[in-house]
């Protein structure tokens, strides 16, 4: 019987060890896949701050889906392993609702702050998260700024805590006032532009670069309006039209655009627009066929960028029957990504100083870089004309059978600019 | 030339839209001494109610099913609640239209939401309804409907040919202010109705111990006010934008008018109405500043003063109308056709 045992003994034992070796073996595999994912199972949260209410709801309310959108993908693919989860909270494009919804978010121990629609709201906001900064140390709030292109928020009002992902006023306008150099046929130019501190500084920045780079040009009127509140634009173009402007330069956005293009349609204005947000919601549909070859948008994106960008792209049309313009999202979460790997925590200012000259290859046109002295993202801008689609240029934004098409690009060695920000940053 | 002229058609446009719905809220205060606040609220349910049917039906049946769904909800409103709060005084009738408007407000963007729906004007309306071609040899030519691109077009780099289209809808609401306003001015001064109305603001006693039903009356008027609104709002829907806010921005205005034109005068409302139409239009357009005009006469400014001389008539152009508020009540406080005072 003892001799029959040991046998029967000794099979069990190796298979307690082939047992045990394969488990060993799993948790060895499960290691190495947290090395590559160093957080995984983290969530972490994000508070997005901008309007779904009022004529600027549209923008946001498709912000906020492409938000929702991107960080699904995002979760299953980013490097750092992180579950991100966005809030998002209607701010009315009220700088005073934006700074609740902020308190909110501290309240909720949110530490990740996203917004973008008005630099009239990031600045009052980038503002507040300083001082709340500065006064909790170990609760600090990062600013992801997704669309707020005031050069004041790189430059005199600039922040540790604040990231820009769009390109801001000054790149966007060397790009285009470059672009406009080589077309002959402009000579006569009307600013119109909303009257804030963006639109001011749209006006600003084109006079200068106008004057730099084509002196013959004339500004033959100019005009700032107040921010989404003009409902009919008629007056102004019939006031352009009496300038004799071959071409307007505007900063305009959402329904501010839409609207003005619609009165420029119906007025029967024929000179050329030269904009930042041509592709954003309303103004597609407003345009038509009657802007093609007419209206010109600068922009770090295009709706034909192709590659990678090109499923996404889809996905969320087939998804939402919506465009995804707002490519900046989408570097947001690879900058997040990258850097909470990198950093290996999510906590904010880890993160922050991970993101601080980090350099990426994008999903989308390219390389990237955080620049470390204003945090202002180095990237390429494309200028693009309003046209019918053809085989290069096949998607169609609003399903109104035209896009934007490529006509320039600016790699980030062009399209940068400098700045004069002195940053000040938190010890560690 | 056609700057001018497209400008002013534009105001004069912009101006009978503001008395088509001055005209109904003027008629209720003169009536029944109640300024309703909720009255520019009628002005926006009457675009999402078009906005529906038109989704539906079409843009026509809803310019009619539009108004007169507006002139039941309004009638209604005065029947049940208008007429309670009567006996305490006129308070408590300002302070529920006040409610009213909110809950409104509230209601239009719990079923339609908070952002702008898309009411598109019908495809008849859709083009211009004549052409200014402007040449700088031929002169001001006047063509039905859209230019041909030829016209528009100069053979002679030399020539500047300026065509300005005057857009269909913007033509469709002067004529329907137009004929709203005869229809209203024969209603009230032509017929039985019309008298009775008319002695019913001064003597409604009197009226009522001659057998008629005042407080039907009264009725009568506040749902005619509130479809009047609402058919502005079919037209001002389409023309501009459908939205939530559409009754604030011109809620304020419209109280202005009636200010201007004297509480409960139509005909002072009608002109009233052109003039902060005409105004608010023709000070988009004018860079005149306080600076300039000193400038003008000689005196240097130094830099610093700018700022604020030197904003220009098109800047401060929204708060023109308030400020023609503030100076009217001044200077003449029953407006500038109003017959009573205060």
């Amino acid at each position: 019987m003892q001799s029959n045992a040991t046998p029967f003994k000794r099979r069990l034992f190796t298979i307690a060890m082939g047992a045990a070796l394969a488990a060993t073996s799993g948790v060895a595999l499960a290691q190495a896949k947290a090395a590559a994912k160093p957080l995984a199972g983290q969530t972490v949260k994000l508070m997005w701050i901008d309007p779904l209410t009022g004529l600027m709801g549209p923008v946001g309310t498709n912000q906020l889906k492409s938000q929702q959108f991107i960080t699904e993908k995002w979760n299953a693919t980013n490097p750092a392993g992180v579950k991100f989860e966005v809030i998002g909270v209607d701010n009315k494009l009220s700088p005073t609702e934006s700074l609740n919804a902020l308190k909110s978010a501290i309240d909720q121990g949110i530490r990740y702050v996203i917004q973008g629609n008005g630099s009239s709201v990031a600045i009052p906001l980038i503002d507040a998260i300083n001082k709340h900064n500065e006064r909790n140390p170990g609760k600090e709030i990062v600013f992801l700024n997704e669309a707020a292109v005031d050069p004041d928020l790189t430059n005199s009002k600039c922040s540790f805590w604040h990231f820009r992902f769009d390109g801001d006023t000054t790149m966007k306008m060397e790009a285009m006032t470059t672009f406009m150099k080589d077309q002959k046929d402009i000579h006569k130019v009307y600013l119109l532009n909303q009257n804030y501190s963006h639109g001011q500084q749209v006006a600003r920045f084109a006079k200068e670069n106008l004057k730099r780079k084509r002196p013959d040009i004339e500004i033959v009127g100019e005009d700032l309006h107040p921010l989404a509140q003009v409902r009919d634009f008629a007056p102004y173009i019939a006031k352009i039209k009496a300038a004799g402007a071959d071409s307007v330069i505007t900063g305009n956005w959402g329904s501010d655009l839409s609207l003005l293009v619609k009165a420029a349609t119906e007025g029967g204005y024929t000179g050329k627009f030269f904009t930042y947000y041509a592709g954003v919601t309303g103004t597609p549909t407003a345009l038509g066929p009657n802007g093609a070859g007419k209206v010109y948008q600068v922009s770090y994106a295009h709706y034909n960028m192709g590659g990678a960008m090109d499923p996404i792209m889809k996905d969320f049309k087939a998804k939402f029957n919506d465009d995804l313009y707002t490519g900046s999202i989408i570097r947001i979460y690879e900058y997040l990504g990258e850097a909470m790997a990198k950093a290996k925590s999510t906590d904010p200012v880890k993160v922050a100083f991970a993101m601080e000259g980090l350099k990426l290859k994008s999903t989308f046109g390219g390389e990237t870089e955080m620049r470390k002295s204003d945090h202002q993202l180095q990237q390429s801008l494309y200028i693009t004309v309003w046209q019918k689609t053809d085989a290069k240029n096949p998607y169609s934004p609003e399903n109104t059978g035209m896009t934007l098409a490529p006509v320039a690009e600016y790699p980030p060695y062009v399209s940068s600019t400098p700045t004069s920000c002195q940053m000040t940053r938190p010890a560690g | 030339m056609e700057f001018f002229t497209i400008s002013m058609l534009n105001g004069l446009s912009y101006g009978l839209l503001l008395f088509m719905l001055s005209s109904g809220l003027t008629l209720i205060f003169s009536m029944m001494g109640v300024l309703n606040f909720a009255h520019a609220s009628f002005y926006m349910v009457g675009a999402y109610v078009a906005y529906t049917v038109a989704r539906i039906v079409g843009f026509w049946p809803g310019l009619i099913m539009a108004p007169l769904v507006v002139a039941v909800l309004g009638a209604l409103f005065e029947r049940y609640c208008l007429r309670r709060v009567h006996k305490f005084g006129h308070v408590p009738e300002l302070l529920i239209t006040f409610g009213l408007s909110y809950v409104l407000l509230e209601l239009v963007q719990l079923i339609w939401g908070r952002t702008a729906v898309e009411f598109q004007p019908p495809e008849a309306l859709r083009g211009p309804a004549f052409t200014l071609v402007n040449s700088s040899i031929d002169g001001l030519h006047f063509v039905w409907g859209a230019a041909p691109a030829a016209m528009c077009k100069a053979a002679d780099a030399a020539v500047r040919i300026v065509c300005s289209p005057f857009p269909a809808t913007r033509g469709f609401m002067m004529l329907v202010a137009l004929l709203m306003l005869v229809a209203l001015w024969l209603l009230l001064s032509r017929t039985r109705i019309g008298l009775v109305i008319q002695s019913a603001l001064t003597h409604p006693e009197m009226v009522e111990a001659l057998g008629h039903n005042v407080p039907r009356v009264f009725m009568m008027v506040f749902g005619a006010g509130a479809g009047l609104a609402g058919l502005a709002g079919v037209i001002g829907g389409s023309t501009f934008v459908t939205e939530p806010s559409m009754a604030a921005t011109v809620g304020s205005v419209i109280f202005v008018v009636v200010v201007v034109g004297g509480m409960g005068s139509l005909a002072g409302a009608f002109v009233a109405s052109l003039l902060i139409g005409v105004i608010q239009t023709f000070a988009v357009a004018l860079d005149y500043s306080v600076g300039g005009l000193l400038g003008g006469l000689g005196i240097k400014l130094g830099e610093g003063s700018h700022s604020l001389l030197g904003l220009t008539l098109a800047q401060v152009a929204p708060i023109l109308p308030y400020l023609f508020l503030v100076l009217i009540l001044i200077f003449r406080p029953k407006g500038l056709m109003g017959t009573r005072e205060g």
